[in-house]
């Protein structure tokens, strides 16, 4: 297929999954924030929510505030921030209208209704209810998308690249949430913050799902160095890193195969998921969680430019 | 004013031509609010499929859709097939006309043609004299544009040789119609149009140059998703299986074409490209565009690629060359012109200047070299300011300016609003020339002027399109009675009767950035 259209397709699922990251962040931050002030909180949960999109200086470049209206503004409808879910939608959607006949009418279907309904949504005043109603529209969307390339597309390159787009950005997303978010996940030993920690804890899971999860995985109360397990290394969870990287193995072994030719991609996911595979979370917390998935931001970078390299240029 | 113009439905003795009962049965007896509700089902059709065309300086333009008519216009065999002989020969002229003036240039040696028409063009590549072009088919794809003025008068009002658009407006038109109204297909003998795409892959497909190894490659070259026409590039990549390519995929080794792609490199045969000649290749041409391929023109001169239209086509399509289509007919094939010109006076012979400058209130005035409705002067229609404007143009560049008599476009029953009303007409058949033979599918894209009495049909200022239909029905419902039925004459064509003044038509054919 044409380098271009696998590049396209490839950002296109880049871009529908940093949309359903971002609000999964600003629903987490939301909660959060809504919380009694008896629980002691003093951390600007807001404002974390930008860090964890890695938008914080873009962020001081355009406000002078930290409002809560001006980081809805900033992470749901700034078209000067590249990943507010706006500018995702909008790069999603253009990306597909330039793949047109690459994807499946379906696909196009959800991207296409997904940039129209999103007009519908005042970019200033949202009230509360309003937020929650965009968040979900979002997250919805993004499973729309997701469903429609699982159930329609051809088992070929297209739908691999699609894919890859998909579960880097995953990988990418899991890991900047946690990093944000790593001082309140201390190893075992440490002592236990109050509440407002515990409801850190879980509005890391439920900013990706996974309260649910975790205690079908642990059966037991939260304790944070789990949450760090479950999110980065177990395979059973979809939004793990090490999960991200299973797949990101496989499908670019599947394009390898399919082209009779392995390269440097293979090589640096299949070292990635190794090494996850091989570590355990007392390991994870003496090398320093900041330290680890930072490590894993740079492999992140690392893959998507030797994919880019191998195959969309 | 005269008579109302020629109606395509009502406009016969009792009242509705034979073509059109049942079509007007169906008319009659339907509810307006199911026709309303129809036709919004249609637009969210449409939308939803993305079907749009940009307008350029207007915001928002990525996502207009052309408005749809579920009206169809209907063509009698009969009439259809003296149209296709016609379009065909003319289509014939016109690619020896480019042959020759590449070539030997016998037309101009001949004075049938002024050379200044042909060297002075604009569109004239001088880079392309002396260049074998397969089969020496310069236009494989055109799309020609033809109005009615009467029951028996066809003309050609434009020859789109460059890289005309609308054949995905064709298609998209039937297959709504036909999800629509799905009876009204299985009352009728609707000849299919269906088969365009395979029969333009074949074309392009027959024209691959001989050092082609194996099946050709075809691909479509767009200049990307901010063109007018984009989602018909997408459309017809899709319909003919081939890649959608931009300039950026491309590049040229050793004189050879290629496209990037996952697996590296792979070799191009034919180049189906939307992309005007000045963007091409900016080594060859403008260099300051982006759009193009370095060094497509230099594989394209070693014989290695095919393009489709040809470079330099435009020259064919020019108003002023248009006056000379007759002669040109005539001297290539031998053959009188089976489809009229429309009377033009040339402005830049004097005599023809002198009598415009008297006329100019009942005459359309065009550009040359103007296309999508701008730059002209609907004389009938326009101020005083604005006529003295362009006797001032005029005056100054006779020879960028032709002229015409406003005519009676034809009508045909659109749903406007609330009902059913005439609204004037246009069409636009697409004619295929492979190595073999001419292809046209019966029927073509049908403009209309939604607006009361007005008679731009341009998609781009605001007209709408029809699906058409070929009745293919021998028996009835093709001629009026007393009348054999069966392929009109082709000397009945020649009777052409001038009616009074009502407008003017214009031509679209969106410009490529």
């Amino acid at each position: 297929m044409l380098a271009r259209t696998a590049n396209n397709l490839f950002w296109l699922a880049r871009y529908v999954e940093r949309a359903e990251n971002t609000a999964r962040i600003l629903d987490a931050a939301a909660r959060l924030s809504a919380l009694p002030a008896g629980y002691g909180g003093t951390s600007n949960e807001w404002m974390s929510a930008v860090s964890a999109t890695g938008g914080l200086s873009l962020y001081k470049e355009l406000y002078d505030d930290e409002s809560h209206r001006s980081v809805i503004d900033f992470l749901a409808f700034s078209p000067h921030n590249p990943s507010s879910i706006r500018s995702c939608i909008e790069a999603g959607r253009s990306n597909a209208r330039a793949v047109r006949t690459a994807i499946t009418a379906e696909m196009w279907d959800s991207i296409n209704g997904a940039w129209l309904e999103l007009k519908q949504f005042p970019a200033e005043g949202l009230t509360r209810p309003r937020l929650n109603e965009l968040l979900s529209f979002v997250k919805e969307s993004s499973l729309r998308f997701d469903g429609s390339a699982y159930r329609t597309m051809l088992r070929n390159d297209a739908y691999y690249f699609t894919r890859l787009g998909s579960y880097l950005e995953r990988s990418d997303a899991t890991a900047r949430i946690l990093d944000v978010k790593y001082h309140v996940l201390l190893p075992e030993g440490q002592p236990v913050g109050g509440s407002l920690d515990y409801f850190q804890w879980s509005s890391i899971l439920r900013s990706v799902s996974a309260l649910t999860a975790y205690n079908w995985v642990y059966r037991q109360n939260l304790r944070p160095w789990l949450v760090a397990d479950l999110l980065i290394l177990k395979r059973e969870m979809p939004r793990s890193l090490a999960s991200a990287y299973e797949n990101l193995t496989r499908f670019l072994d599947e394009i390898a195969r399919d082209y009779g030719r392995q390269g440097t991609s293979q090589r640096l996911a299949r070292s990635t998921f190794a090494r996850l595979q091989n570590s355990d979370i007392d390991s994870v917390f003496s090398e320093g969680l900041h330290e680890f998935l930072l490590s894993i931001i740079a492999e992140n970078n690392r893959l998507g430019g030797a994919i880019a390299e191998q195959y969309l240029s | 004013m005269v008579d109302a113009p020629f109606d395509e439905m009502t406009s016969a003795g009792n009242g509705c031509r034979p073509a059109y009962n049942l079509v007007k049965a169906w008319l009659d007896t339907l509810d307006p609010e199911i026709l309303k509700q129809r036709s919004h089902e249609a637009e969210l059709l449409f939308r939803r499929i993305g079907i749009t065309f940009a307008v350029y300086g207007q915001a928002e333009a990525e996502e207009r859709i052309i408005p749809f008519d579920v009206v169809p216009r209907v063509l009698t065999i009969g009439e259809w097939q003296r149209l296709s002989e016609g379009l065909t020969q003319r289509v014939r002229a016109l690619n020896a006309f480019l042959a020759d003036i590449y070539g030997q240039a016998e037309i101009l040696k001949a004075g049938i043609v002024p050379s200044d028409l042909v060297y002075q063009n604009p569109y004239f590549r001088p880079e392309m004299i002396g260049l074998k072009v397969p089969r020496s088919i310069y236009v494989p794809i055109s799309g020609i544009d033809i109005v009615r003025v009467d029951s028996e008068t066809f003309y050609v009002l434009e020859d789109n040789a460059r890289t005309p658009s609308g054949v995905s407006y064709m298609l998209e038109n039937r297959e709504v119609m036909m999800r629509l109204f799905p009876d009204l297909f299985s009352e009728h003998r609707i000849a299919p149009v269906e088969n365009y795409p395979d029969e333009l892959l074949q074309t392009l497909r027959s024209l691959a140059p001989p050092t082609t190894r194996g099946e050709p490659t075809v691909v479509l070259l767009s200049p990307g998703q901010f063109n007018s026409a984009y989602y018909e590039h997408t459309f017809l990549a899709d319909r003919l299986g081939i890649e959608l390519v931009e300039g950026r995929d491309l590049f040229v080794r050793d004189n050879t074409v290629f496209m990037r792609t996952t697996q590296g490199p792979k070799r191009v045969d034919v180049i189906y490209r939307r992309l005007d000649d000045e963007f091409l290749d900016p080594l060859a041409f403008r260099p300051d565009s982006v759009l193009g391929v370095p060094g497509l023109m230099a594989a394209y001169r070693a014989g290695n690629v095919t393009l489709a239209n040809a470079v330099g086509t435009g020259v064919a399509d020019d108003k002023a060359i248009y006056t000379y289509m007759p002669e040109i007919v005539r001297f290539y094939l031998g053959q009188e012109p089976i489809l009229k010109n429309v009377p033009t006076w040339r402005c830049r012979e004097p005599d023809h200047l002198a009598y415009v400058l008297d006329h100019l209130e009942e005459l359309v005035v065009k550009e040359v070299s103007g296309s999508g409705g701008y730059g002209m002067l609907v004389g009938p229609k326009a101020d005083k300011e604005q006529i003295e404007t362009f006797r001032e143009k005029l005056k100054a560049k006779p020879d960028d300016f032709i002229a015409q008599p406003t005519l009676a476009l034809s009508t045909c029953p659109t749903f406007v609003g609330e009902g059913i009303a005439p609204r004037h007409v246009d069409l636009r058949p697409f004619v295929l020339s492979g190595a073999d033979q001419v292809r046209i599918v019966p029927g073509g894209l049908t403009r209309v002027a939604l607006r009361e009495g007005s008679l731009v049909v341009n998609s781009s200022q605001g007209g709408g399109t029809k699906d058409t239909w070929v009745l293919d029905d021998p028996t009835g419902a093709d001629a009026p009675p007393g009348t054999p039925s069966g392929p009109a004459e082709v000397s009945s064509v020649q009777s052409q009767t001038q009616t009074g003044p009502s407008g003017q038509s214009q031509s679209q054919s969106q410009g490529q950035s």
